[in-house]
C-alpha cells in the first residue's frame, strides 16, 4: 500500500506516494530524476548513494522513501549554493579527486559532512570519515588531498 | 537490492507500536535505524510484512543523566553517543564503542538500541552494554520488565526478547569513584564489523590497583559475553604488564572461538588476547 | 611545438558535470516505457537443468516475458577472440540451455514494466536442477583427471602452448644456480564502482536498435553483438555514456548486452538491466587466477642466464573476449627489466566451474612481473646479496635499446637505471638499510621491498591484436572556430578529454576551452578499438596529433591563398598563419578567439572574413573560410577537417622502480606501510596530475591484491566472497601517503614520445609490497608468500607455525 510523503530535496517541496519498500536512493533517482546520487552495492558498503538527510550524511539506500517523510534532503546536484560550487567540490576539480566520478558525488557529500564536524582535520580524521565510502579509481590520495584543500579553502 | 513488499507504519508513540507489533505477531519488525534489517531485506534475507518505525518516536532517543544512573533511549544513534559530551566525561566508554562502529555514515542512522536488539556476533555494543553492566528496559503486550545485559543475549542473532517486545532503554550505573575504560576493536577490512571486540571498565583503588574488572568482548563467540577469568584474574590484582597479561591469555576461556575466511579461531583467541591486555593498558591509564 | 597545456596540471574538463552529479551513467538514462530485466542465475556450480517452470513469475502482475535458454537459441555464441592453435571453444550460448556451469551463470531473463516486478517474478522461477560433480581445483584440471565440465573435449584443458627463445635446458643445464618457487596469483574481482548495465531500444519503422553499454569498446562491441542477434551492423549504434570505471572489466562482450538489444527487438520497447553488485562478483569477469612454478638458472655473481615458467591458468567455465590470451601476455613479459638470454613459458589452460577469468588491470602483465620480481628476490636471497643491487646488475644499458628479449619483443627505451636510482634516493634507501638493521636489533620486524619493473603499453601493433590494435581520430574546425575532436577511444575516468584538448589546443593554438573530446558512440566517431592495454594517449591521442598535423596542412595550404602568399612563406605561431615578415618584424600575435563569440554571432548567413588586405588570419578565420568555400585553392575539399588511423609500430614499454617500506605488529601479524616511494617513467607527459592518479589508483587496486582481496570458491564451487562484506576492496584507511616521482624517456613509438600509464602500480607494486613483508620476515626463515597476506599469516610465521601457508 502506498504511503504519502513530503520532504524537501534541494530546497524544494515534493509530496509524493511512495510503496513503502521503494528505498529513498530509487525515489531521489526515480521519481525525482536526481540521478547524480548512485548505486554501487547491495550491502550499504560502497557510499555511492550517500546524501545529506536534515544534516547528517546517510546511505540513502539503506533507508525507505517512507523513513524520510518530512525531511530534509540535499543530493550532490543541490550542494552547490547560487551556482558556486562547494568548497569540497571545488577541491575534487582542483586536485583531480575524481576519474570515472562513479563514486564522486558520495564521496563529496560525506566529506562535506565530514568538514562541518571539524573544520581541520588531519590525513588521519579524513581517512576515518571516509570510511563508508569506496573509490576504485583514485587511490584516495587525491580525494585526501581534495578535502585538505577544501579545509583550506573555508578557513580563508 | 528490491526487497520484497511490505507495509510500513510510523507510530507517534511506544503504545502504539507495541499494539502494531501485537496485531501482527509473525509478520511484523520493529524498524530502528534500519543498517542491520535493510541490507538483509534487499538480499532477501529477511522478508517482513510490516515495518514498524520507531526511529520517528520522538521521545526514543535521549542519553540523560539521572540520579546515579545513565539512561540511554533505544533510538539513540550511533552518532549521538559518539559525540556526546556528557558521555565523554562520565562514561567514556560509550563515546569509544560508537566512533568504532561502521562509517560515519552508518553511525549517522543505526541506533543503539537496535544494535543491542540485533545481538550480531561482530556487533560493537553488546560488549560495551555488557561491560557496563547496563541493565535494559523492555516494554511489550505485557508492559514493562528489566533484563540484565549480561543475560540479555542468549545465541547467535538470538535475545531475551520475546515476540512484540521492543528494548526502550538501557540503563547503566554511572561509574563513580576511579575507574578506566577502553574499548578496542580489530575491524573486518570488508565489513568494518568486528573481528575481535574488547570493552573494558576497570573499577580502580586509589593506588592504582584493580578493584572489579569487567571485560565484555565480541566477534570471538556467537554472542557476546563477559570475560569471567580475565575479570577474576584482574580482580585486586596490580595492574603490572605480567599481571595483565596472564589474566588476558582468558579470554577466550571456554569458548569455542569463530573461524572464517580472515581469521581461525584460534588466531581470533590471539587477537583476542592481545587486544584484551591492550585494553586494560589502555583503561588503566585514563 | 609550443607548450602552453601539454606537460601541465590542467583541471579537468569533464570534472564540472561529474563533481556536479549532472552526468548520465547508462541507469541516469530514463527512456518513456522502459521494460526492466532481472536474472536468473544459478546457485549451482555445476548441474543439469532438468525443467524450468515459469508459470508462477508469468502471473505476477507487470511481468512482460521470460526468456530461457531455448527461447534464446538463435542470438549466436558469446564471442571469444583468443584464438590460439588448438583452443578448445566451448559453446558458450546467453542463457543457459541444458546445463549450468558457474555460480551466476544466467538461467532465465525475466521482463517486466519496473525492476520491482522483475525482481520479484525472479523469486517465482522454479529450476529443477540435478547436481553434477564440480570442477575447482586447477590442477586436477590440468592433470587430465576428474569430472570433465564439457564432455565433448574429453578433458578440461582448454589449451597448452609454449612459447619463448634462447636454449633453456642448456641454460638450466649449465646454471651454476637456480631458485625455484611455486606462485599463485588469486582471482580478483575488479569491482568498478558503477556496475555493468545496458539500455536498449528497438525502433521498428526505422529498423535501428540503440544499445547504452557501461563498456571501454564501443566499436567492437556493435561488430560483435550485430553478428550475435543478426542486425545489420549499420542499423547497430553504441553508446558509452559515462562509464564508472572498467579496469577491463567492461573490455569485454557479455551475454547481457547482446540480449538485452534482442529482448528490446522482440518487444518493440525500450529495456534495461542494470547489474547488482551480488551480480557483479558472480558474472562479471575475474582477473588473475594463475598458480605456476617460476624457475631461475643464474651465476654465482647473480648474472641471470635463464628462466622457465609453468603456469596453469584457470580460465573458468567458458570464454569471454580474451579468456585464453591473457595468460599469453604473461609470457611475453617474462624478460622483466632484465637480459635473460633463455626464457620458456608453458601454459596450461584449464576449464574450471567459475565464471571466466580475463582482462583485469594489467591483463597477464602484472603475473609476469611479480613472478619475475619474486625470482630476483629469491636470487638476492639465494646470494645473500642486496635486492636492488642484483636488479641493477641484469638491467639492460640504456643505449642497448631497442632492446630485444628473449620472449621475442623489441623494447622501444629505457632508463631503469636511472628510475631506480631516484627511487632509492628519494627513499634513503642506504638509511633504510641501516634502519632496518637497527630496528630489528630492537625486535621490530621491518621490511623494504623493491620492484624494478617493465610493462608492455599502447596495445599495440594490429599483427599482435586479434581485432586490430590501431586508433582512430578525427579534427574538424566549426565554421565558428569550434574544434571537435572524435577519439576512437573511449575514456572512463582517465581524463583523455582533457588531455586530447591539450594536445590540440596546443597545435591550434586555441583556448582548451573552445575543444570538445566526443567518444563513445558509434553513429558519431569513426570506427575505434577502445580504450585498455594503457593504450588510449599512446595510440589514440598519436592519431589525434597526426589528425590535427593533417589539419595543419590544408589550413596552411588555404591561408597561403587567401594571403596571396607562396605556402613556403607562410608560418603558423600563436594560433594565426601569417606572411613571414622580413627579419626585424615581430609576428603577428594570434588570437584564439573564434570568429563569433557564442551568442553574438550574426543570425543567418555567415558572412565572410574580411580578408582582403590581411597579412595573418586565424585558424578560426580559416574554418570559417574553408566552410564557405569562396576563396579556396584549386582542388580543395570545402570544409576543415582531418581523419587519422594509427598504427603503432611497436608497443611502447614503460617501466620504473617502485620501493615499499613495511611494519608488522608481532603480536597481531598487522601490517602498516612505513613509506611507499614510487618512480614511474611512461615516456612524455601530457598532464602530470592525470599520470598521479592512474599511478596512485593503480598501486592502490595492487595493495587490494597483496593484502586482502581474493574471490574465493569453496570445493562446491560456491562463491564465498559474493559481496562487499566479504571481498575487501581497500578504503582510504589502507592505504599510505605515496612519495611519487617521475623520469622522462620518451617513446619513439609514436611522435608524442608517450608511452602510457593506465597500469603500471598494478604491475609495478604489488612485487614491492610482497617484497617488503617478505623482507619483513626474512629472520622468521621466509622467502616467499602467496597473496593476499593476510595478519594471519603473518601472525603464524611469527609464531613458528606454517599451516595455513
Ligand atoms: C556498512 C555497515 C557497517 C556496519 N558496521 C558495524 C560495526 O562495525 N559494528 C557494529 O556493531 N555494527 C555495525 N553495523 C550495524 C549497525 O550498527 C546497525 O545500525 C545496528 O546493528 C542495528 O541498529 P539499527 O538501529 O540500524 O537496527 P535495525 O536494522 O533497524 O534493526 C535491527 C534488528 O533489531 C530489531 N530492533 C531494532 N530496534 C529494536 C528495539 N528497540 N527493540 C527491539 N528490537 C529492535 C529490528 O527488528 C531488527 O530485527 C554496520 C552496518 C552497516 C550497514
Ligand atoms: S549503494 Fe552502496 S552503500 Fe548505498
Ligand atoms: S572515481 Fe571512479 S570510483 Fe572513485
Amino acid at each position: 500500500m502506498k504511503k504519502a510523503i513530503n520532504l524537501n530535496v534541494n530546497g524544494v517541496s515534493r509530496t509524493d506516494e511512495v510503496e513503502p519498500r521503494v528505498l529513498l536512493v530509487h525515489y531521489l533517482r526515480d521519481v525525482l530524476g536526481l540521478t547524480g546520487t548512485h548505486v554501487g552495492c547491495e550491502t550499504s558498503l560502497c557510499g555511492a548513494c550517500t546524501v545529506m538527510l536534515d544534516g547528517e550524511a546517510v546511505k540513502s539506500c539503506t533507508m525507505f522513501a517512507v523513513q524520510a517523510n518530512g525531511a530534509t534532503v540535499t543530493t550532490i546536484e543541490g550542494l552547490a549554493t547560487d551556482g558556486e560550487l562547494h568548497p569540497v567540490q571545488e577541491g575534487f576539480w582542483e586536485c583531480h579527486g575524481l576519474q570515472c566520478g562513479y563514486c564522486t558525488p558520495g564521496m563529496i557529500i560525506t566529506a562535506a559532512q565530514l568538514l562541518e564536524r571539524n573544520a581541520n582535520p588531519s590525513r588521519e580524521e579524513i581517512c576515518h570519515g571516509l570510511e563508508g565510502n569506496l573509490c576504485r579509481c583514485t587511490g584516495y590520495q587525491h580525494i585526501i588531498e581534495a578535502v585538505e584543500y577544501a579545509a583550506k579553502k573555508t578557513a580563508s | 537490492m528490491i526487497p520484497a513488499a511490505f507495509d510500513y507504519q510510523a507510530p507517534a508513540t511506544l503504545e502504539e507500536a507495541v499494539s502494531l507489533l501485537a496485531g501482527d505477531p509473525d509478520g511484523a519488525k520493529i524498524l530502528a535505524g534500519g543498517h542491520s534489517l535493510i541490507p538483509a531485506m534487499k538480499l532477501r534475507l529477511a522478508q517482513p510484512q510490516l515495518l514498524v518505525d520507531i526511529a520517528r518516536i520522538r521521545s526514543l532517543a535521549y542519553i540523560r543523566e539521572e540520579e546515579n544512573q545513565i539512561l540511554i533511549g533505544a533510538t539513540t544513534t550511533h552518532y549521538q553517543l559518539e559525540s556526546s559530551d556528557l558521555l565523554k566525561q562520565i562514561c567514556p566508554l560509550l563515546p569509544m564503542c560508537a566512533v568504532s562502529i561502521g562509517d560515519v555514515q552508518v553511525r549517522n542512522k543505526g541506533t543503539i538500541g537496535g544494535s543491542v536488539a540485533h545481538s550480531d556476533p561482530a556487533g560493537d555494543w553488546p560488549a560495551a552494554v555488557i561491560a557496563l553492566d547496563a541493565d535494559l528496559l523492555l516494554i511489550g503486550p505485557n508492559g514493562e520488565r528489566t533484563v540484565k545485559a549480561t543475560d540479555f543475549f542468549v545465541n547467535l542473532l538470538t535475545t531475551d526478547l520475546q515476540p512484540g517486545e521492543i528494548l526502550r532503554e538501557i540503563r547503566i550505573a554511572k561509574p563513580s569513584g576511579r575507574f578506566g575504560e577502553s574499548y578496542q576493536k580489530v575491524p573486518h577490512p570488508a565489513s568494518g564489523f568486528a573481528v575481535v571486540g574488547i570493552a573494558a571498565h576497570l573499577e580502580l583503588n586509589d593506588d592504582g590497583s584493580c578493584k572489579r574488572a569487567k571485560i565484555g568482548v565480541t566477534g570471538v563467540g556467537v554472542k557476546a559475553y563477559r570475560a569471567q577469568g580475565v575479570e577474576a584474574a584482574l580482580a585486586g590484582a596490580n595492574l603490572d604488564d605480567q599481571t595483565i597479561a596472564s589474566a588476558a591469555a582468558h579470554v577466550c576461556d571456554g569458548v569455542d572461538a569463530n573461524s572464517d575466511l580472515y581469521a581461525s579461531g584460534e588466531y581470533r583467541c590471539a587477537l583476542a588476547q592481545v587486544y584484551t591486555r591492550r585494553a586494560i593498558q589502555a583503561a588503566k591509564a585514563v | 611545438m609550443p607548450t602552453s597545456y601539454v606537460g601541465q596540471r590542467v583541471r579537468r574538463t569533464e570534472d564540472p558535470r561529474l563533481i556536479k552529479g549532472l552526468a548520465h551513467y547508462v541507469d541516469d538514462i530514463a527512456l518513456p516505457g522502459t521494460l526492466h530485466v532481472a536474472f536468473v542465475r544459478s546457485y549451482y556450480a555445476h548441474a543439469k537443468i532438468n525443467s524450468i517452470d515459469t508459470s508462477a513469475a508469468l502471473d505476477v502482475p507487470g511481468v512482460v516475458a521470460v526468456y530461457t535458454g531455448k527461447d534464446v537459441a538463435k542470438i549466436g555464441p558469446v564471442p571469444c577472440a583468443g584464438a590460439l592453435p588448438g583452443l578448445k571453444v566451448p559453446d558458450h550460448r546467453v542463457l543457459a540451455t541444458d546445463k549450468v556451469y558457474f555460480v551466476g551463470h544466467p538461467v532465465a531473463a525475466v521482463v517486466a514494466t519496473d525492476r520491482y516486478a522483475a525482481r520479484d517474478a525472479v523469486d517465482l522461477i522454479v529450476v529443477d536442477y540435478e547436481d553434477l560433480p564440480v570442477v575447482t581445483d586447477v590442477e586436477q584440471a590440468a592433470a587430465g583427471t576428474g569430472p570433465v565440465i564439457h564432455e565433448s573435449f574429453g578433458d578440461n584443458i582448454a589449451y597448452k602452448m609454449t612459447a619463448g627463445e634462447g636454449d633453456i635446458d642448456a641454460a638450466f643445464a649449465a646454471a651454476e644456480r637456480t631458485v625455484k618457487q611455486r606462485i599463485w596469483h588469486k582471482r580478483l574481482a575488479p569491482i568498478a564502482m558503477e556496475p555493468r548495465g545496458v539500455l536498449a531500444r528497438y525502433f521498428p519503422g526505422e529498423e535501428e536498435l540503440t544499445l547504452w553499454s557501461s563498456t571501454q569498446i564501443p566499436h567492437l562491441m556493435r561488430t560483435q553483438v550485430a553478428l550475435m542477434i543478426g542486425i545489420p551492423e549499420n542499423k547497430l549504434r553504441v553508446i558509452t555514456p559515462e562509464v564508472g570505471g572498467g579496469f577491463g572489466s567492461k573490455l569485454n562482450v557479455y551475454a547481457e548486452e547482446a540480449l538485452l538489444g534482442w529482448i528490446s527487438m522482440q518487444l518493440h520497447k525500450p529495456v534495461k538491466w542494470i547489474e547488482t553488485r551480488r551480480e557483479n562478483i558472480q558474472a562479471t569477469i575475474h582477473g588473475r587466477g594463475q598458480v605456476g612454478d617460476i624457475e631461475v638458472a643464474f651465476k654465482n655473481d647473480g648474472t641471470l642466464t635463464g628462466l622457465r615458467y609453468n603456469v596453469i591458468a584457470d580460465l573458468g567455465a567458458y570464454h569471454q573476449l580474451l579468456t585464453p590470451a591473457i595468460p599469453t601476455l604473461t609470457g611475453l613479459m617474462l624478460s622483466g627489466a632484465y637480459r635473460i638470454p633463455a626464457i620458456q613459458i608453458n601454459i596450461t589452460g584449464v576449464f574450471t566451474n567459475k565464471m571466466a577469468t580475463d582482462a583485469y588491470r594489467g591483463a597477464g602483465r602484472p603475473e609476469a612481473t611479480y613472478v619475475v620480481e619474486r625470482a630476483l628476490d629469491l636470487v638476492a636471497a639465494d646470494l645473500n646479496a642486496d635486492p636492488a643491487e642484483v636488479r641493477r646488475k641484469n638491467f639492460p644499458g640504456k643505449d642497448e635499446f631497442p632492446f630485444h628479449t628473449a620472449t621475442g619483443l623489441d623494447y622501444d627505451s629505457g632508463d631503469y637505471e636511472a628510475a631506480l636510482d631516484k627511487a632509492q634516493q628519494i627513499a634513503g634507501y642506504t638509511q633504510l638499510r641501516e634502519e632496518q638493521k637497527k630496528a630489528r636489533a630492537e625486535g621490530k620486524i621491518m621490511g623494504i621491498g623493491v620492484s624494478t619493473y617493465v610493462e608492455i603499453c599502447a596495445l599495440g601493433p594490429s599483427t599482435a591484436m586479434p581485432a586490430g590494435g590501431w586508433e582512430s581520430a578525427t579534427v574538424r574546425i566549426e565554421p565558428t572556430g569550434k574544434v571537435t575532436v572524435l577519439t576512437g577511444t573511449s575514456p572512463h575516468g582517465q581524463g583523455q578529454e582533457t588531455s586530447f584538448a591539450q594536445i590540440v589546443a596546443d597545435e591550434l593554438g586555441v583556448s582548451i576551452n573552445d575543444v570538445t573530446v566526443i567518444h563513445g558512440d558509434t553513429s558519431v566517431v569513426q570506427y575505434g578499438i577502445g580504450t585498455f592495454g594503457s593504450r588510449a594517449t599512446a595510440v589514440g591521442g598519436t592519431a589525434v596529433y597526426v589528425a590535427v598535423q593533417k589539419l595543419k596542412e590544408k589550413a596552411e595550404k588555404i591561408a597561403a591563398h587567401i594571403l596571396k602568399a607562396d605556402a613556403s612563406k607562410v608560418s603558423f605561431e600563436g594560433g594565426k598563419y601569417s606572411v613571414t615578415k622580413a627579419a626585424g618584424a615581430t609576428a603577428a600575435t594570434g588570437s584564439s578567439e573564434p570568429v563569433y563569440p557564442v551568442g553574438q554571432g550574426p543570425a543567418g548567413a555567415l558572412p565572410e572574413p574580411q580578408t582582403e588586405g590581411r597579412t595573418g588570419l586565424t585558424i578560426a578565420e580559416i574554418a570559417l573560410a574553408a566552410h564557405l568555400a569562396k576563396e579556396l585553392p584549386p582542388d580543395t575539399e570545402p570544409g576543415l577537417s582531418a581523419t587519422y588511423f594509427f598504427e603503432p609500430k611497436n608497443f611502447t614499454f614503460p617501466f620504473g622502480t617502485h620501493i615499499a617500506v613495511v611494519e608488522i605488529d608481532r603480536e597481531t601479524g598487522d601490517i602498516k606501510f612505513l613509506r611507499y616511494v614510487a618512480v614511474d617513467d611512461c615516456g612524455r607527459v601530457i598532464n602530470p596530475m592525470l599520470v598521479d592518479g592512474q599511478v596512485h589508483g593503480g598501486i592502490v587496486q595492487s595493495i587490494g591484491q597483496a593484502m586482502y582481496e581474493e574471490v574465493v570458491y569453496d570445493e562446491q564451487g560456491q562463491l564465498i566472497t559474493g559481496t562487499l562484506m566479504d571481498y575487501a576492496v581497500p578504503r582510504a584507511k589502507h592505504v599510505p601517503n605515496f612519495e611519487l616521482d617521475r623520469t622522462e624517456t620518451p617513446s619513439p613509438v609514436n611522435p608524442l614520445g608517450v608511452k602510457g600509464v593506465g597500469e603500471a602500480g598494478t604491475i609495478g607494486a604489488t612485487p614491492a609490497i610482497v617484497g617488503a613483508i617478505v623482507d619483513a620476515l626474512a629472520p622468521f626463515g621466509v622467502k616467499h608468500l602467496d597473496m593476499p597476506i593476510k595478519p594471519e599469516d603473518v601472525w603464524r610465521i611469527i609464531n613458528n607455525d606454517s599451516s595455513r601457508i
